[in-house]
């Protein structure tokens, strides 16, 4: 105490020190550096030249002069016959428009056609996080919103892939996506994931991302159904760097499609500041540019928002709502989009909470663009900004908000059923073609092993040789149906099959697809059509039902139900017996403890866990041990702490009484008193002790001795007591009040105490 | 192609699945569990096809998605084209790996007579003129 007195600085800021907020960096704006969201040192002012349907200028840069991105823009991006119009519109009238409910989705995707990348920027640099989060819900392409997920372990197991595979489907997730620890395992991961994802239902499409020819020869056998690793950035020497240019990507564009794989680009804040070419550009100018590069490629949708960047995008002043910004660019864009929301952009759960709401509330095509569906451990793209750990608190962020986040929870013995049945099947696939033998015990362990540390499965060398074999021996997507089905495992068969034959209509291929109860939905037959209140998308009852049933909900009969359980033990160790109607008391050491009609009769347990013979013993040993008599009574005309304690008061010879609620909490109060204005008060019934009890008995003592005794304090550390006891308090309560009535006459207890107890 | 397609005709495997063939003619409702067990199902008869590309660009244009549809048109031609030659052309287009837009141009050349692809190989050719003047043919390892 001393030494902390001659301290030079307020200690509250050691405390700050310790929060993992701490561990993260903040950097001042610097637009010279490349350090600002909206703000470039070198953004140009919007502007378009156009001479016969030929840009001639763009963003203050003549068409001569334009680099690869500019030229790229312009030739497909830019619409010339929409350019004149949407270009002439004030970019604050622009703004209004998107917030405007009135204005439809389509006819903003329209004018977007003609807007060049800085006249977009300046338009929703205009606007606050929460007319971007409004315009966001209201401009996504699809109108029911999905989520995807990462599966991946620190050991490329197999197993505990298609394990983990089955459970992300379980969850709902969209699409899932893998990547190897170590890059020749793709195949394996592939076919792993690819098996695990068709057990218990069909459509959740699946992509490996992986090195771009590998992966394009991957989904050609057959094994994965999208791609989302054809990445673009907004200068050109962070593009050259990268070891491309727009025409390079949009070829993969076209060579995916035509391959009958889904694919979309992927862009984030602050790629180019990473890459070292930022031209003294705004995070939110660089990515308006990539994302007009990605319309013009004709990518159906964009994982966009950050993605790799977010943690230095959210360094910089305004950097999260620049990441929002750039969202509503890629959807006023009429792309689909993939949110971002992966890659975790701080230590503390406070900003990825923050973060995400937006998103989570307003719906988006993915909310998520890698939500960990396994342990931050094992997410080989580096931990999500929900993992693993975090899933369940998703879920009660759903319910909470009655907001659909594309996820439902997961019953704990379906989801070993779902990990067995998922294991099972990639072993028979593994040893049926001649890849791999899976013994009892690796299955064993995965089956029940939260992340890979627990697992005694495949190691990364092993399943180098089986991805070797299955890349090696040209095994394909239909040797592992049939593999599946000599197995047993038809309904997989059945499923794996359905994933693979949506290829051939190519009716994923449109913006923002994904398959839901065996159907492609997207922005085709699906469409965003926000236009107010009561429009867009709602839950159904079901779906509400769903996103309420989460884990460990309790009711009343569950709380009647663990009553019972204690009333047995009661039973044994206390009797009360009734003497009739109370009357006032004349003994001038009688302290009365006014008792609540449920106590000892519905109730058997105060919140922290005491038998209620526990407390009333604690209390008349307190009493008598200053020098007083307890008298036990129980009101019947109310259950509420302070009137019994005022009541007990009344009736004590002493005038002085305890009330006490069978919950735990307790009052001291005085006959004279206001019925708020007690003397001694325990509110937190789950943290005080028999101890508390003891000293309060003595104390209600010392007041009817007209003295002032120490009042108990019942130290708290904070918890947050009424998220962990208010749903059971307020069962608890309303079973004590409805044994109440009106005028009922308090009745004199006797009590036996049957064993020697605590 | 007889009548353009619109959003009202999707998804097309549900609302005209007469409209769409596997690569080797088989209709969709052919390729059943049975048949692939059956050894009658080849992963060539899981590929889409140009038809269902262009179908899909026709769709995607009566939305107003014009750029999107290009690219389900350029992918329509490229499904002509062996995945190895794909690659090739990919090689060619990233930077650095042409020593002149010459090779460009002779892909370009080659995949229109060979393939009669004729929107990717002027995709191929506008490129090589801008990569020319962003002086994109240097070496980089």
């Amino acid at each position: 105490m001393s030494q902390s007195m001659g301290a030079n600085r307020w200690k509250r800021f050691d405390d700050w020190d310790d929060r993992a907020l701490r561990l993260d960096t903040f950097a001042i704006e610097d637009p010279e550096n490349g350090f600002s969201a909206f703000h470039g040192a070198a953004d140009p002012k919007p502007d378009l030249g156009i001479k016969g349907k030929r840009v001639t200028s763009m963003d203050g840069v003549a068409a001569e002069d334009f680099d690869l991105i500019d030229a790229f823009i312009a030739t497909y991006h830019i619409d010339p016959d929409i350019a004149e119009e949407a270009m002439a519109i004030p970019s604050n009238q622009l703004a209004r428009m998107l917030v405007d409910m009135n204005v439809p989705r389509t006819e903003l995707t329209r004018l977007a056609r003609g807007l060049t990348p800085a006249k977009l920027a300046e338009t929703v640099a205009q606007m606050n996080a929460m007319e971007i989060a409004f315009a966001y819900s209201k401009m996504r392409a699809r109108q029911t919103p999905g989520n995807q997920a990462h599966v991946t372990n620190a050991k490329d197991d197999p197993l505990q892939l298609a394990a983990d595979a089955a459970i992300a489907v379980a969850l709902g997730f969209d699409e899932i996506e893998t990547t190897m620890r170590v890059a020749r395992n793709s195949w394996s991961n592939a076919l792993a994931c690819c098996v695990g994802s068709a057990v218990g239902r069909s459509g959740t499409l699946f992509q490996c991302s992986s090195e771009e020819a590998e992966e394009l020869e991957i989904g050609m056998a057959g094994f994965t159904s999208y791609a989302e690793t054809v990445s673009v950035y907004g200068t050109e020497s962070a593009f050259v760097d990268g070891d491309d240019t727009p025409w390079s990507k949009a070829w993969l564009a076209a060579a995916y499609a035509s391959r009958g794989i889904k694919m979309r680009c992927t862009s984030g804040a602050a790629a180019e500041l990473l890459m070292g070419f930022h031209e003294s550009k705004s995070l939110l100018y660089l990515e308006a540019r990539c994302l007009c590069l990605q319309r013009g490629m004709g990518s159906q949708g964009t994982q966009n928002g950050g993605i790799d960047g977010a943690p230095l995008a959210s360094s910089i002043p305004g950097g999260v709502r620049e990441i929002m910004a750039e969202n509503l660019v890629a959807v006023w864009l009429d792309l689909e989009c993939a949110s971002g929301n992966d890659a975790r952009h701080s230590e503390s759960d406070m900003r990825v909470a923050a973060k995400v709401l937006p998103f989570l509330i307003g719906g988006s095509d993915l909310i998520c663009s890698g939500f960990g569906s396994i342990l931050k451990y094992d997410n080989s793209f580096n931990p999500s900004s929900f993992n693993g750990e975090e899933l369940e608190e998703f879920l009660v962020l759903q319910r909470d908000f009655e907001a659909d986040g594309g996820l439902t929870a997961v019953e704990d013995a379906r989801a070993l059923e779902l990990r067995r049945r998922a294991i099972d099947a990639l072993s028979f696939v593994l040893r049926d073609l001649g890849l791999a033998e899976a013994t009892e015990i690796m299955k064993r362990s995965v089956a029940v092993a939260s992340g890979s540390n627990d697992t005694e499965s495949f190691a990364p060398r092993d399943v180098a040789l089986i991805s070797d074999k299955i890349q090696g021996n040209g095994v394909d997507v239909l040797d592992v149906i049939r593999s599946l089905h000599r197995g047993g495992f038809k309904a997989e068969a059945e499923n794996l099959l359905f994933l693979v034959k949506l290829r051939v209509s190519g009716d994923y291929l449109q913006t923002s697809a994904i398959v839901r109860d065996g159907r492609v939905i997207s922005a085709i037959n699906d469409p965003n059509e926000y236009d107010g209140p009561g429009s867009g998308y709602r839950l159904t009852d079901k779906r509400r039902e769903e996103l309420a049933a989460i884990r460990n909900v309790l009711n009343r009969e569950e709380v009647l139900r663990a009553e019972a359980a204690s009333e047995m033990g009661e039973a044994k160790a206390i009797r009360y017996q009734s003497m009739g109607p109370a009357t006032p008391g004349t003994a001038k050491n009688q302290i009365v403890v006014g008792v609540s009609p449920g106590f000892g009769t519905k109730i058997f347990r105060t919140l922290a866990g005491h038998r209620l013979s526990a407390v009333l013993k604690a209390l008349k040993s307190g009493i008598e041990r200053g020098g007083g008599t307890m008298r036990l009574v129980r009101f019947w005309h109310t259950a509420d702490t302070s009137f019994l304690g005022l009541s007990a008061a009344r009736l004590s010879g002493s005038g002085v009484g305890i009330g006490l609620q069978s919950k735990g909490t307790a009052v001291v109060h005085q006959k004279d008193r206001l019925p708020h204005n007690n003397l001694e008060l325990f509110s937190n019934a789950p943290v005080t002790t028999l101890e508390h009890y003891e000293k309060m008995g003595f104390n209600a003592t010392c007041y009817a001795g007209n003295e002032l005794p120490e009042p108990v304090v019942v130290p708290t550390r904070g918890e947050a007591l009424g998220a962990r006891f208010h749903a059971r308090v307020a069962l608890t309560y309303a079973i004590e009040t409805a044994l109440t009535e009106d005028d009922a006459s308090p009745e004199d207890l006797e009590l036996a105490f049957l064993e020697p107890g605590p | 192609m007889t009548d353009e397609l619109d959003a009202k005709d999707y998804p097309i495997a549900q609302t005209r699945p007469e409209r769409v063939l596997g690569r080797r003619g088989k209709p969709l409702d052919s390729l059943t569990l049975d048949a692939v067990i059956d050894g009658d199902v080849e992963m060539e008869d899981l590929r889409i096809t140009p038809q269902a590309l262009l179908q899909q660009a026709q769709i995607a244009k009566s939305v107003g998605r014009a750029a999107l549809a290009g690219n389900l048109e350029r992918a329509a031609e490229m499904t002509e084209i062996p995945q190895a030659e794909v690659m090739r052309i990919y090689e060619l287009l990233r930077p650095g790996r042409s020593a002149s837009s010459d090779e460009l141009r002779d892909a370009a050349h080659q995949i229109r007579s060979r393939y009669n692809a004729t929107l990717l190989a002027d995709f191929i050719e506008e490129a090589a003129a801008f990569y020319d003047k962003r002086g994109l043919f240097r070496k980089r390892y």
